[in-house]
C-alpha cells in the first residue's frame, strides 16, 4: 500500500499581527508551522501503515524553506518526503496548485502506485478547501471529503467505506481505491515522534522536485500565470461607527441595570421580543 | 483601442483589475446559483444567495437562475418554485435517481454540463460541505476561478466582473479576488452571511428541464447509510433567532450554567467563544467565529468575550448585540448594541430574573 499525504507549510495564524497603523500584515518572525489540519491527515495514514504496513510519501509544494515541514513528517513516521519547489509555482490559486500537485503525484505513481491521497480538510492561511477536489479530480480519482471515520480498508478488493460528514448527518460511502481523502479535525490523536524517526528524519535526505522533475508539461497552467484568481486588493474591516450604549443606573446594582437594559430593549426593539420562545415546561411552570 | 489578449498574455499581477475579457468568453451571461436539495429539502443559503444574487443579475441587467439538481421527487419541483419566489427568473431542473443523494462524481458531471451547455457568466454555491466539495471539483472540470467562503459580493462597474470579497489571515483583514480570464466565475458564501430574502408567492418563471440519463453502474462511490444528525442534541446556531453566549470571561465551567439558564428562558440557542470551547465548557457545534458558524440571529448576548476580530466576522450581522464585559475598554462595545459593565456572574442571573419578569407581563397582556 503507498498513500501519498499533502502538507502544506504555513505562517502560525495564532501569531500573525497586523500593524495597528498601516494594517498591514506583520510577516517578521512568525513562525512557520505545518498546517494543523494535514497532521490529522498524515496520522491517519500512519494508522493505515500501522495496520496494513506500505509507504507513506509526504508532498510539499513551497519555498526551500518549507523542508521542515517535510522532516516533521519524517520524524512522525513518513517514509519518503518530496519538496516540489521552483519559482515557477510561485503565486498559484488553487487551480494552479493542484494542477502542479497531481503533476507530482502522477510522478510518484510512476515509481509506486498510489492507492491513496491524504489531504487536510482546509489549511489555515489560504482556508478554501480546495486543493483536496482539485487534485481529486484532475488524477481521475473518487474524492471522500470531510471524514470523520475511516471504517475499513481492504487492500484486495480494492474498497474503502468511510464516514464524510454531510449536512444534518453522516454519509457511509463505499468507494473504489485509487481515492483522495480530505479528514475533519480531532478524527484522531497526533502520536508523538520517536527518537528513532526524529533522528532519521534529520539524517534523511529530501527529494526536491522543480517543474521539470516532476514532468510539468504546461507551464502557463503553474504559479501566477496558471491562476484565474487574482487579489485586487487587502483591506482592513471597516469600524462601525456604533458604540454600544452602556447601561448605566444609580445604584449601579444588577438587578437595576438588568432591569433597565431589558425595559430599554423591549421598548426600542420591540421585534426581539417576537423571538423569544421561552422553553415551555420551563415558563408554564414557572407561571401557572 | 488595444487589442485584446491572447491566451498566451501573461496575466495581471495581483493588484491589478482584470482585462478586457476574452470575446471567447463574451458568450458566458447570466448569474447562477446552485440549490442544494437533500433528502426533500433545500439549504436555506440557497435561498439567501439568490437573494444576492438577484442584486447582481440586476446590476449586469441580466437574468437569474436557479440550478437544481435532484432525484426526480414531488418535493424538487416545488423547490423550482420556490426559487423562483425567491428571486430567479428562471430554474434549471436535471432530476434522476442517480442523483438521490449527494456524491461528488455524478453532481459534478451534471453542474458542469449544464454550465458547458448554458454559458453563465457568475455561478454561486453554499460552502456548506455539499457546496464546497461541489465547487472545488466543478472548478477544476471547467478550469476556472473559484473564490471560497466570501463574505461580500459586488459587481465591478467598470469591467461588470464578480469581485468577491473575503476574510483573510485569520480575519484580521479582508482581501477582494477577482477572477481574470476565465469563466464562470465561481464563489462559494457561507450560511448566513447573506440576509434571507422574502419570498413572493406571485412571481412567475421558466422552468427549464434538462434531461438526463445517468447509469448507476458507472458512479463508483456508493452510499451504504446516511446517518442523521440527531437534532435534538446538535446545536442549530446558524439559523437560531436567539443566541447567548459565553467566552473565556465565565471563567469555569460552573459559571456557563448562567449560560444555560438565562437561554432556556429566552428561548435561546448556546454560543460560545473558541477559548470557550477550547476549555471544553461548550461542544465544538457551539463556537462562533471564523473558525467556527456564522451566525445572524435577532438578539445575540455575548458574557465574557472581548469581541476579537475572529469573533467579531462570525456574529456581528446579529440584529442586536448585547455584552456583558467587566472590562469598559473591551472591543466588543465597539460594535454592540447596548453593554453592561459588569461582572457577567451576578449580571446574567439579574438579566434571567428581568427577562423572565417581563415575558411573564407580556404573556399575562396577551
Ligand atoms: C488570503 C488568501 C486567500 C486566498 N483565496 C483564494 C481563493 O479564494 N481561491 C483560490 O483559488 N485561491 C486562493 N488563495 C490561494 C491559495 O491559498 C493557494 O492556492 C494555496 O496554494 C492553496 O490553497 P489553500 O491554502 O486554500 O489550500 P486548501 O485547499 O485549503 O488545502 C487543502 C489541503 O490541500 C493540501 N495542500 C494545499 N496546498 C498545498 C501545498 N502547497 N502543498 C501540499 N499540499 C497542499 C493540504 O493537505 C491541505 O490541507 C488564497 C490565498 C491567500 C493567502
Ligand atoms: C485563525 C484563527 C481563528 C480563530 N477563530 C475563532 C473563532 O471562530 N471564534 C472565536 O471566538 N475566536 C476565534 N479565534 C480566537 C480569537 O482571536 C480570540 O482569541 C477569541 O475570540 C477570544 O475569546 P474570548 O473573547 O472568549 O476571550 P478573551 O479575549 O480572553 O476575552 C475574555 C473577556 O472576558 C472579560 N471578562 C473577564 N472576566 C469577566 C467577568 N467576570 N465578567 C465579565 N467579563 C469578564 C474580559 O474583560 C475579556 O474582555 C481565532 C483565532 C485565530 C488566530
Amino acid at each position: 500500500m503507498h498513500i501519498v499525504v499533502c502538507i502544506k507549510q504555513v505562517p502560525d495564524s495564532a501569531q500573525i499581527r497586523v500593524h495597528p497603523v498601516t494594517n498591514t500584515i506583520m510577516r517578521q518572525g512568525v513562525p512557520a508551522i505545518v498546517n494543523p489540519y494535514d497532521l490529522y491527515a498524515l496520522e491517519e495514514a500512519l494508522r493505515l501503515k500501522d495496520r496494513y504496513r506500505g509507504r507513506i510519501t509526504a508532498l510539499c509544494m513551497g519555498p526551500p524553506q518549507a523542508e521542515a515541514a517535510l522532516r516533521k513528517a519524517l520524524a512522525f513516521g513518513a517514509d519518503e518526503a518530496i519538496l516540489l519547489t521552483d519559482r515557477a509555482f510561485a503565486g498559484a490559486d488553487t487551480l494552479a496548485t493542484s494542477y502542479a500537485l497531481s503533476a507530482a503525484i502522477r510522478q510518484i505513481h510512476q515509481g509506486l502506485p498510489v492507492d491513496l491521497v491524504f489531504a487536510g480538510k482546509q489549511t489555515i492561511d489560504g482556508d478554501t478547501a480546495q486543493v483536496g477536489p482539485g487534485i481529486a479530480t484532475r488524477l481521475d480519482m473518487q474524492l471522500l471529503t470531510y471524514v470523520s471515520k475511516i471504517v475499513s480498508l481492504d487492500l484486495a478488493a480494492r474498497e474503502v467505506v468511510v464516514h464524510r460528514r454531510s449536512e444534518g448527518g453522516v454519509q457511509v460511502l463505499k468507494t473504489s481505491l485509487p481515492a483522495l481523502i480530505t479528514v475533519l479535525e480531532g478524527i484522531n490523536e497526533m502520536r508523538f515522534a520517536s527518537l528513532t524517526d526524529m533522528f532519521r528524519a534529520e539524517r534523511h535526505r529530501l527529494t526536491t522536485w522543480n517543474k521539470d522533475d516532476a514532468h510539468i508539461e504546461d507551464a502557463t497552467k503553474i504559479g501566477l500565470k496558471g491562476s484565474p484568481t487574482a487579489v485586487s486588493k487587502v483591506f482592513a474591516p471597516t469600524a462601525t461607527n456604533r458604540r454600544a450604549e452602556i447601561i448605566e443606573t444609580q445604584s449601579g446594582q444588577p438587578v437595576d441595570l438588568a432591569a433597565t437594559l431589558v425595559a430599554k430593549l423591549f421598548s426600542q426593539r420591540p421585534e426581539v421580543a417576537l423571538a423569544m420562545k421561552p422553553s415551555s415546561t420551563h415558563d408554564s411552570r414557572g407561571s401557572a | 483601442m488595444t487589442s485584446s489578449p491572447t491566451p498566451q498574455a501573461p496575466p495581471r499581477p495581483a493588484g491589478r483589475r482584470a482585462p478586457k475579457l476574452d470575446e471567447r468568453l463574451a458568450g458566458y451571461k447570466g448569474v447562477w446559483v446552485f440549490v442544494e436539495y437533500e433528502r426533500g429539502q433545500v439549504h436555506p443559503v440557497s435561498w439567501e444567495l439568490l437573494g444576492e444574487g438577484r442584486k447582481l443579475a440586476d446590476t449586469l441587467k441580466v437574468d437569474l437562475a436557479a440550478v437544481v439538481l435532484g432525484p426526480p421527487d414531488p418535493a424538487i419541483r416545488a423547490s423550482c418554485d420556490q426559487a423562483i419566489q425567491y428571486g430567479a427568473d428562471l430554474c434549471y431542473l436535471a432530476c434522476d435517481p442517480v442523483l438521490k443523494d449527494y456524491r461528488n462524481a455524478p453532481y459534478t458531471a451534471v453542474l458542469t454540463e449544464l454550465v458547458n451547455r448554458y454559458l453563465p457568466e457568475i455561478l454561486l454555491l453554499g460552502a456548506t460541505t455539499l457546496g464546497r466539495d461541489l465547487a472545488g471539483s466543478v472548478a477544476t472540470t471547467l478550469k476556472t476561478g473559484l473564490t471560497a467562503d466570501c463574505t461580500g459580493l459586488a459587481i465591478d462597474a467598470e469591467n461588470r466582473g464578480l469581485a468577491a470579497t473575503r476574510p483573510t489571515f485569520g480575519g484580521s483583514l479582508l482581501c477582494t479576488i477577482v477572477t481574470l480570464n476565465y469563466r464562470p466565475q465561481m464563489a462559494t458564501i457561507r450560511p448566513r452571511v447573506m440576509a434571507m430574502p422574502t419570498a413572493s408567492p406571485d412571481r412567475t418563471g421558466r422552468v427549464i428541464e434538462h434531461p438526463l440519463a445517468l447509469v448507476e453502474d458507472s458512479v463508483v462511490t456508493k452510499i451504504l447509510e446516511f446517518v442523521p444528525d440527531n437534532h435534538s442534541a446538535e446545536a442549530n446556531l446558524p439559523f437560531a433567532d436567539i443566541i447567548v453566549s459565553g467566552g473565556r470571561g465565565m471563567k469555569r465551567q460552573e459559571n456557563f450554567r448562567l449560560i444555560h439558564d438565562l437561554a432556556r428562558v429566552l428561548g435561546a440557542e448556546v454560543g460560545a467563544s473558541r477559548p470557550a470551547v477550547q476549555a471544553g465548557w461548550a461542544g465544538v457545534d457551539r463556537q462562533v467565529g471564523q473558525s467556527g458558524k456564522t451566525v445572524r440571529p435577532r438578539l445575540y448576548i455575548a458574557a465574557g468575550i472581548s469581541g476579537a476580530v475572529q469573533h467579531r466576522v462570525g456574529m456581528d450581522k446579529s440584529d442586536v448585540i448585547i455584552a456583558i464585559n467587566e472590562d469598559a475598554n473591551a472591543p466588543i462595545f465597539d460594535f454592540a448594541h447596548y453593554g453592561i459593565v459588569g461582572n457577567a456572574m451576578t449580571i446574567l442571573p439579574a438579566l434571567t430574573q428581568a427577562f423572565t419578569e417581563h415575558l411573564r407581563t407580556l404573556k399575562r397582556a396577551c
